[in-house]
């Protein structure tokens, strides 16, 4: 690790106030939470702050369901939420995609902000020794374009960065309309998940659109009787305790075997959590009859673009769709 | 001044320690030359007075605010039952609890747990009583060169503790974070199915 020096502030005012010191990009000061990824990018030298803040104990960690839907405090972890009896029950989706990520551990040490946060697995990010990498080095390259690109993004790729977007709970939440509390300096304000993350177009080290200094205080899912019925299919390369190469988060309304409304998001394809409202469009009024399922999947490849290695995914996802579709439907 | 041929293989260790072994790589691979130079512009930063709670007694120690838990516990309190595999989550090998959950010590930093309540390996057995999954896995014969095993022990503790434990396939999944080269797999399972049977605790999921 490069050397850094570590605050411990008292309160979130403090750390808030320390870190707005530093610029946006390649920052300065930099904040730690469960530190799982924060660690390990300090350990690789990906990351290389002067000065560390510490959020330990300073933000929100309760977990709230009423009429209005479900609120997850920044500093609730993943094993606390995926087996919250109440997110089990009316959110499944969201209990498997954080019972479908990482190792038991991790999940007892990682925060739901810093899930959301987490930066890419694209293992060229990962390792300075690639001296290409727009997302680490600004306008030094993408060394995956043309490089080993398994692992990468099809959807909202640029040909500045095609790094796929690592988090699994990012895409149920986003299949939910899930928003963030962001708190800051200046005070406090909400953001549609969907709109919080940042495609990489030419600036693919800007990932989210927090301010300098700004945190996710807390992660709001407004009540939705889809939600029940919901499901998150996982497709990867191992069985357990691995990044997905494709997921698909649905969420079902039905009606006398109809769907009613749909809601359909893709995770690993995504340089952000994708969701494909032309198949949610599709899959409604539909039966779950599988032509139909597979009819409205095909949809998702619009503007799917493979860079060879991960050509198989524009496949893969559709499939993933027409899994998750046909367990959520059986819940809904 | 010193010269790294001058230095013992502790105090290579130890440096390296702080720095995420990344000094070893540099000097075995010659060629990779950024973390090199990163590292030759180290400084150590104003060290932190942290206090740890280990296996029941208070720990005042001074340390680097680099200095993992592990690492703390490895290097500075000499509790080398922990072990480092890997240095990033993902073996496993340093698995310990805290406030009674299961937990990478490589993946938090010490200065940041002072308060939580930490247990290793060395403080599961109850004086010359070794805790039933460590005979578990002596009777079982669940390792072959036993570098991954404090971390097996302590995660298929918390395994059989959470209630995860109800079968060999639930029990592969709720272990997938510790990794072990040899693959003594089949025995661990057998090791922690045999625990989780005779105290009950095998239900649940």
């Amino acid at each position: 690790m490069h050397p850094f020096t570590l605050e411990r502030p008292r309160d979130l005012a403090a750390a808030l106030a320390l870190r707005a010191q530093a610029g946006r990009n390649d920052a300065p000061a930099e904040y730690i939470a469960g530190g799982t990824d924060m660690v390990q990018l300090l350990q690789e030298y990906v990351r290389r702050p002067e000065r560390l803040v510490s959020l330990a104990g300073l933000l929100d960690n309760r977990i709230d369901v009423g009429p209005q839907g479900l609120r997850l405090g920044a500093a609730t972890t993943m094993a606390e939420v995926a087996a919250h009896p109440a997110v089990v029950e009316r959110f499944p989706v969201i209990s498997e995609a954080l019972l479908e990520s990482a190792s038991p551990q991790v999940r007892n040490q990682a925060t739901m902000g810093g899930n959301l946060l987490q930066r890419t697995r694209c293992p060229y990010f990962r390792d300075v020794g690639y001296a290409a990498c727009n997302k680490r080095a600004p306008s030094s390259g993408c060394s995956a374009i043309g490089g080993e690109n398994r692992w990468h993004a099809v959807l909202g790729t640029s040909e500045n960065c095609i790094a796929a977007h690592a988090s699994d709970v990012a895409v149920a939440l986003v299949a939910l309309d899930a928003a963030v509390e962001v708190r800051g300096a200046g005070g406090q304000r909400s953001v549609p998940l969907t709109d919080f993350y940042r495609l990489p177009d030419a600036a693919p080290h800007i990932e989210t659109v927090l301010e300098p200094g700004e945190v996710i205080a807390a992660i709001t899912v407004p009540a939705n009787p889809a939600a029940r019925g919901s499901h998150y299919v996982k497709v990867r390369d191992r069985a357990s305790f691995e990044f997905a190469l494709v997921s698909a988060a649905v969420a079902l309304d039905m009606d006398a075997g109809r769907i009613r409304q749909a809601r359909v998001a893709l995770g690993g394809v995504g340089t952000k959590p994708w969701r494909v409202p032309q198949v949610e469009a599709a899959l409604a009024g539909a039966s779950l009859e599988p032509a139909a399922l597979r009819s409205a999947a095909t949809l998702a490849a619009e503007g799917a673009q493979g860079y060879g290695h991960n050509d198989f995914k524009i496949e893969l996802m559709q499939r993933a769709i027409v899994r998750a579709v046909e367990i959520a439907g059986v819940r809904a | 001044m010193m010269t790294n041929s001058d230095l013992t293989r502790r105090e290579l260790l130890e440096r390296a320690a702080v720095t995420g072994g990344a000094l070893t790589v540099g000097q075995l691979f010659p060629g990779a030359a950024p973390l090199a130079a990163a590292q030759s512009a180290d400084v150590a930063p104003a060290p932190l007075d942290v206090r740890l709670r280990i296996n029941g007694s208070e720990h005042r120690l001074t340390l680097d605010p680099r200095t993992t838990l592990l690492d703390a516990l490895r290097e500075h309190l000499h509790l080398t039952g922990s072990k480092k595999g890997c240095g990033l989550g993902q073996c496993g090998a340093c698995t310990v609890m805290m406030d009674g959950k299961r937990v990478k010590s490589c993946l938090s930093l010490a200065a940041l747990v002072e308060g939580r309540e930490i247990t290793t390996i060395e403080g599961l057995a109850q004086g010359e009583r070794l805790h039933p999954l460590q005979a578990a896995f002596i009777e079982r014969d669940a390792f072959q060169c036993g570098y991954c095993t404090p971390g097996q022990i302590m995660a298929g503790v918390a395994c059989i503790a959470e209630g995860h434990a109800g079968s060999p396939e639930e029990i592969r999944a709720w272990m997938s974070g510790n990794l072990c080269r040899c693959g003594a797999y089949d025995h661990i399972v057998a090791a922690i199915q045999d625990v989780a049977t005779a105290t009950g605790s095998s239900g649940g999921g």
